[in-house]
């Protein structure tokens, strides 16, 4: 747990970064700093390993005030990641990674067998090993940077802005990952991003910051979009938060059967018919009366999303919104179909639930 | 041509005393200029002072310096180490700005994560900064080296002896073939030295191999 009692950060020309904040990351959870530049979200992130010192106030991690520890140290036991990576550009990916374990003292062997060992648990081939940074793209320089951090096994991990300088597709794919690798390791994380989505997606709990260094909601991240404390955090929250914050909300569906047609068989009918493929998994939309013989791949349509029946109101709200037929279509866990939706039946499903 | 061969040896003696006088400086200018010019990246505000005052050591006339050695260091006014001193000044003068500029060109975000790994100072120097630094470094060594050798030669007129004395012979004895040997032998020289600082650059920077950057 790391813990921010009343901590200012104010510079020599009386710039204040961070006045007077309160905060407490719990244990094993992601708590996410956001806010617009200047917001002093970066420096509160530093002051927890001591890279800036705290003007005034206490930060502890599991109660031990960290102004009281030895820098170097602290810094050994907090996992670090920053935008960029930040490797060594003169070291191989292993040497990268086995950095603080080596600091610790380990033995090579060991620290070696450890840096395999995360490489592996962060998705990077072993090939990768023994190559330079620069012969990697920017995401998998991330994870070396990731798999870094995580070579010691901190309890505690400080993340600014670790995916923010990679391309839209590759950071949807690393936050993926790095959530299913936080279910697993249960690290207390502290992370800074000025991307409200990603904040939303990534934290057990989120603040958001001001100007100058001062809280002005922390909350879960449902509860700041469906109650945000006040104008400057609904504006940062952003325009379609109803929409957004139904992503926390189970859907609870009961889809009707949709006819189908198998790929590759004639359809008949009127308006949209639903290909499944052998497994039942659905694979597009086909207008019988345009079709000449059998479906085939370049016939389908799929601009459709796709629900789980596990899923959120916001897939189960997307699908059907965009689906030809306005008919959403729901899977099972393994991609098999169950049936499909209507947008109307979403909707008394989420008045339902408010009312 | 006959007056190489009768002096080849000669020559080659010079030669040995030229590669003595102009390289040891480099390895002594190197290693003090590398401590000043982390000092000056560490510490801003004694960086003008540091690079602009040692950068100033370059313009006194290297006649002067030969000439006033002596006097600072109580030694005789033939002793070589009169001109290792004043080449290691040279060094310095030319080597100080250049490691400054190499120590802070290392990426922000690769010291940041070296602090934030617990990486203490005089650590991160040999194993982050300096690694980093050997590229511009290394060009800021082929400079003072091609310098050096030049220089050097003037120490002929206190009498030290190198390459630079086939000049004075060449020049007092209107004689034309020490003074080409003696140019072309600085040339070559020159090139060498240039040759080694490159391939113990690359031997010390594996992972800037195939980098456009």
């Amino acid at each position: 747990m790391i813990r921010f009692e009343s901590v200012t950060k104010e510079y020599a020309d009386g710039t204040v970064a961070v006045d007077g904040l309160d905060l407490v990351a719990p244990n094993g959870q992601i708590t996410v700093l956001v806010g617009p530049s200047g917001c002093g979200k970066t420096t509160t992130l530093r002051m927890v390993n001591r890279m800036i010192e705290p003007t005034r106030g206490v930060i502890s991690i599991d109660d031990q005030d960290t102004a009281a520890m030895d820098p170097a140290t602290l810094r050994r036991g907090i996992g670090y990641v920053i935008q960029h990576a930040g490797l060594f550009p003169h070291r191989t990916v292993t040497a990268n990674i086995a950095t603080v374990p080596l600091l610790l003292g380990w033995d090579r062997k060991r620290a070696k067998a450890r840096a395999h060992e995360l490489m592996e648990l962060v998705g990077l081939d072993a090939s990768f090993a023994r190559r330079y940074p620069h012969q990697l793209s920017g995401g998998q320089q991330q994870r070396v940077g990731v798999a870094r951090a995580l070579a010691a096994d901190p309890p505690v991990m400080l993340m600014d802005e670790p995916f923010s300088a990679v391309d839209p597709v590759v950071r949807e794919q690393l936050q993926d990952e790095f959530l299913r690798l936080q279910s697993e390791l249960g690290k207390t994380i502290l992370f800074v991003t000025h991307d409200i989505d990603e904040a939303i997606k990534l934290g057990d709990q989120v603040a958001v910051l001001r100007v100058g260094g001062r809280i002005a909601q922390a909350a879960p991240p449902a509860a700041l979009l469906e109650d945000p404390y006040d104008d400057f955090v609904a504006d940062f929250v952003g325009r379609d938060r109803g929409y957004r914050g139904l992503s926390f909300r189970h859907a609870e569906l009961e889809p009707r059967v949709e006819p189908t047609v198998l790929l590759g068989e004639r359809a008949s009918g009127e308006g949209w018919r639903l290909v499944v493929d052998d497994q039942r998994r659905p694979v597009g939309w086909v207008e019988p009366k345009r079709l000449t013989g059998a479906v085939q791949e370049s016939d389908l349509h799929r601009g459709g999303t796709v629900a789980r029946i596990d899923g959120s109101l916001r897939a189960a709200l997307d699908a059907a919104l965009s689906s030809p037929s306005r008919r959403g279509v729901v899977v099972d866990a393994d991609g098999a179909l169950i049936g499909t939706v209507r947008a109307s039946e979403v909707l008394a499903l989420i008045e339902g639930a408010a009312s | 041509m006959t007056w190489l061969q009768d002096h080849w040896s000669d020559v080659f003696e010079l030669l040995g005393q030229h590669v003595y006088l102009a390289g040891v400086p480099l390895v002594l200018g190197l290693l003090v200029a590398v401590p000043l010019g982390w000092v000056a990246q560490r510490l801003p505000r004694l960086r003008t002072p540091i690079v602009v005052g040692t950068g100033l050591l370059y313009t006194v006339p290297s006649i002067a310096l030969f000439i006033l050695m002596p006097s600072i260091l109580g030694t005789g006014i033939l002793d070589p180490v009169n001109v290792l001193v004043s080449m290691t000044i040279y060094t310095v003068a030319l080597l100080t700005r250049t490691a400054s500029d190499a120590l802070e060109a290392v990426p922000e975000s690769v010291r940041l994560s070296a602090d934030a790994m617990g990486v203490k100072p005089l650590r991160r120097l040999f194993t982050v900064d300096l690694p980093l630094a050997v590229p511009v470094l290394a060009a800021g060594l082929r400079v003072a080296a091609v310098s050096n050798v030049s220089i050097v030669s003037v120490a002929a007129l206190i009498g030290v002896p190198q390459l630079g004395q086939l000049f004075t012979d060449g020049f007092s004895r209107d004689f034309m073939d020490p003074l080409a040997v003696g140019v072309v032998g600085c040339l070559v020289l020159a090139l060498v030295f240039d040759l080694v600082i490159v391939v113990l650059a690359r031997l010390a920077t594996p992972w800037h191999q195939g980098r456009t950057a």
